[in-house]
């Protein structure tokens, strides 16, 4: 094994990586965001890359969301290729328009003439304390927007590998990174290589149930796997890793071998990621392989809550995602 | 100030006979003033005491800090009842207390338990006490500006004798929600008073690399009301432009934006490493605190002497330990109870 094969870095460093590599590859990649700079950014993930790059290509923005993610729209479109930090996914809210009405909809507007290659990284998830402005899980709304690209990456490797797809390609993408997943560490290459922003990846192989997972909730899953191997249930677990465009395909070929589908995510259960993999299901031929009801586990119906207790209760922990999967084996159609 | 007591006219009686008195003196009573000194005492005491519980583990998420500013959250209060309204923001734990809250209920909320003021679902970040006018803290940097314009819309319509605050910070000048407020508070003449606390620092980025103007102040030409930059850190300069803006709100002619120039002499919040100011401008700025110099002006005018500032002094300390006290031996909320509060039916 050389060095890069047994390297392992944090999921943090991974980004912070993939950035510093597509800057010193490509004069028109730029950083902005609020404290990105000496800061080093509100989770360190752009660490000292005002040092290596300087402050003109690592640009501390005032704290004006609105307009800041419109300058990156507005240069993305006109040949550079901002890459915009926001604090906190929640603050996202601010630049909604410039997101939902003009970065994602003005190559379709304007008959294709143009591409906006602008890249958002959005820290999410809750976990820390943070309440109910900090810490939620909103990805779904933008999933639901023509024009976007919307990942999630779940370990260091697609971190970076992910970033620099994306830094490949012409459209608007939005990469959410759970909180909780920035000191997670795993194996990362040295060098330059891309995970393909689409397919999902298969963690783990079963037979009796399918889980498919987001963002933090993949660990989870996978640590409810161990559990349920103890009780003879074997379970298999999809990381989702793109919302859009999202691969049903491979969703739909695994549930045709186990029969069994839970959704695990953190945003609320209503209207969300697992609705929308339901109705995969349910629109496909997999729906006659089902030996029981689709099971959509997801945040509770309220605001993330502060008390460490109640903040627990609100999104899906490793019990949940247990007694889930054991209710469906259990249950018939 | 129109109620002005007896007490308040003999102490300024004898203090008219002085020269250089801050005006502020001779607007308040000795209770008023005492009650005053007790805040900024009960503040202090309020974030040493979760910054400590922080250090050793006890607490959880983050906080911010606002100990160096005490005198412009209790000066700006000062004129204000629990008719008038506050907006906060996520350095809100002074204005808080300035605006009446119990600490008691304040730590209990801090450390996530069911008998805090937002019943532990807020966190420090969201504490308010709302019975004392108080609409919230903040999460959101200028989240609080348009609420207090809608306060103040209230009431205009209501017709009641009020105003309404808005703290925020020197950050919070470059989002939307600021311009687009002051400017519709302007065109309305609704009754609020902008207060931007100027810590100098948005998290890392100084008020120089964030902003097109020197003084913040400056902003309010735009939005055609009065700007007034003042000693954040001076508790009669704070108060006094207070009394007035606050005068000028009711009287109906409109906003006014107070700047207060202040300093948090800790960091933005647990994550900050300080990489972006010198240890010299901390010290210079630590050398200003407004709680020394608001005993030594008391003590300089005779207002008070060093026994009663004593008595004021423990007193707030009592109140403290037994606030901790409470709040320690406090229930954890049910989490069976997580989704409550979302919809009022
Ligand atoms: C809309 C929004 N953007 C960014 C943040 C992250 N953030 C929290 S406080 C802060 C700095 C605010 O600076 P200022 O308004 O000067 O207040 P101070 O912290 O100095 O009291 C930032 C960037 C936020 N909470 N909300
Ligand atoms: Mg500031």
């Amino acid at each position: 094994m050389t060095d890069s094969a047994i390297r392992e870095i944090s999921f943090s460093q991974a980004i912070y990586e993939a950035m510093a590599l597509a800057m010193e590859a490509d004069e028109r990649v730029i950083l902005m965001g609020e404290d990105i700079g000496v800061y080093g950014g509100a989770f360190q993930v752009t660490g000292d890359l005002v040092h290596r790059f300087g402050p003109e290509r690592v640009i501390d923005t005032p704290i004006s969301e609105l307009g800041g993610a419109g300058v990156a729209v507005g240069a993305a479109l006109t040949g550079m290729r901002p890459i915009f930090e926001f604090q906190f996914s929640d603050f996202a809210t601010l630049a909604m328009e410039q997101i939902v009405n003009q970065a994602a909809k003005m190559r379709y507007m304007l008959g294709g003439e143009v591409s906006v290659p602008v890249i958002m990284r959005l820290p999410c998830g809750s976990g820390s304390g943070a309440a109910a402005q900090h810490s939620q899980s909103l990805e779904a709304w933008f999933a639901h927007v023509p024009g976007l690209k919307v990942i999630e990456p779940t370990t260091p490797y697609d971190a970076k590998g992910m970033l620099l797809a994306a830094l490949e390609q012409n459209d608007p993408v939005l990469i959410f990174e759970h909180k909780l997943l920035y000191k997670m560490k795993g194996h990362v290459p040295e060098g330059h290589y891309t995970v393909p922003i689409g397919p999902s990846e298969t963690r783990r192989q079963g037979k009796d149930v399918t889980i498919v997972a987001t963002a933090i909730m993949v660990a989870r899953a996978l640590e409810a796997a161990v559990i349920l191997e103890g009780e003879n249930i074997d379970v298999e677990v999809i990381d989702l890793r793109t919302l859009r465009p999202m691969d049903t395909e491979s969703i739909i070929a695994s549930v045709k071998r186990t029969s069994r589908l839970l959704c695990v995510y953190e945003g609320v259960k209503t209207l969300g990621i697992g609705a929308e993999i339901s109705a995969a299901i349910v629109e496909s031929d997999a729906f006659g392989f089902l030996d029981a009801p689709v099971i959509r586990l997801g945040g509770q119906e309220c605001p993330i809550p502060y008390s460490p207790g109640l903040e627990r209760a609100s999104v899906p922990q490793v019990d949940d995602i247990v007694r889930c999967a054991r209710d469906l084996v259990r249950r018939k159609i | 100030m129109d109620t002005i007591s007896n007490e308040a006219s003999n102490l300024n009686n004898n203090l008219s006979r002085m020269a250089n008195v801050p005006e502020a003196y001779r607007y308040f009573t000795l209770d008023q003033l005492k009650g005053a000194l007790k805040k900024m005492y009960l503040i202090r005491r309020f974030e040493e005491e979760a910054e400590d519980s922080y250090q050793r583990g006890l607490t959880y998420g983050t906080m911010h800090l606002s100990i160096g500013q005490e005198a412009s959250a209790v000066g700006i209060c000062m004129p204000l009842s629990n008719a008038d309204y506050i907006t906060s923001t996520h350095r809100g734990h002074g204005h808080c207390i300035a605006k009446g809250a119990e600490p008691g209920k304040m730590f209990a909320e801090f450390f996530g338990k069911e008998t805090g003021y937002c019943r532990g679902r807020g966190g420090s970040m969201h504490i308010a006490d709302v019975t004392t006018g108080n609409l919230g803290a903040n999460g959101i940097v200028g989240g609080g500006i348009p609420i207090a314009v809608g306060a103040a819309l209230s009431i205009k319509h209501q017709k009641k004798n009020a105003v309404a605050v808005c703290f925020f910070g020197d950050g919070a000048n470059n989002e939307g929600s600021f311009h687009e407020s002051l400017n519709m508070a302007s065109i309305w003449k609704l009754p609020v008073v902008f207060v931007c606390e100027n810590n100098q620092y948005g998290m890392s980025t100084s008020i120089e690399r964030s902003t097109s103007v020197k003084n913040i102040a400056d902003r309010a030409v735009s939005y055609s009301m009065p700007g007034i930059t003042v000693d954040g850190n001076s508790f009669s300069d704070v108060a006094s432009a207070s009394v007035e803006a606050v005068a000028r709100a009711k009287s109906g002619e409109g906003p006014t934006l107070i700047e207060c120039l202040t300093y948090r002499t800790r960091g933005h919040s647990r994550s900050d490493r300080n990489r972006y100011r010198t240890k010299e401008e901390i010290d210079a700025w630590a050398a200003r605190d407004p709680i020394p110099r608001f005993e030594g002006e008391l003590l300089n005018f005779g207002i008070l002497n060093e026994t009663m500032i004593a008595e004021v002094r423990e007193a707030a300390e009592r109140e403290i330990q037994s606030a901790l006290e409470f709040a320690k031996s406090s229930p954890d909320p049910d989490p069976l109870q997580v989704a409550n509060f979302v919809y009022s039916s």
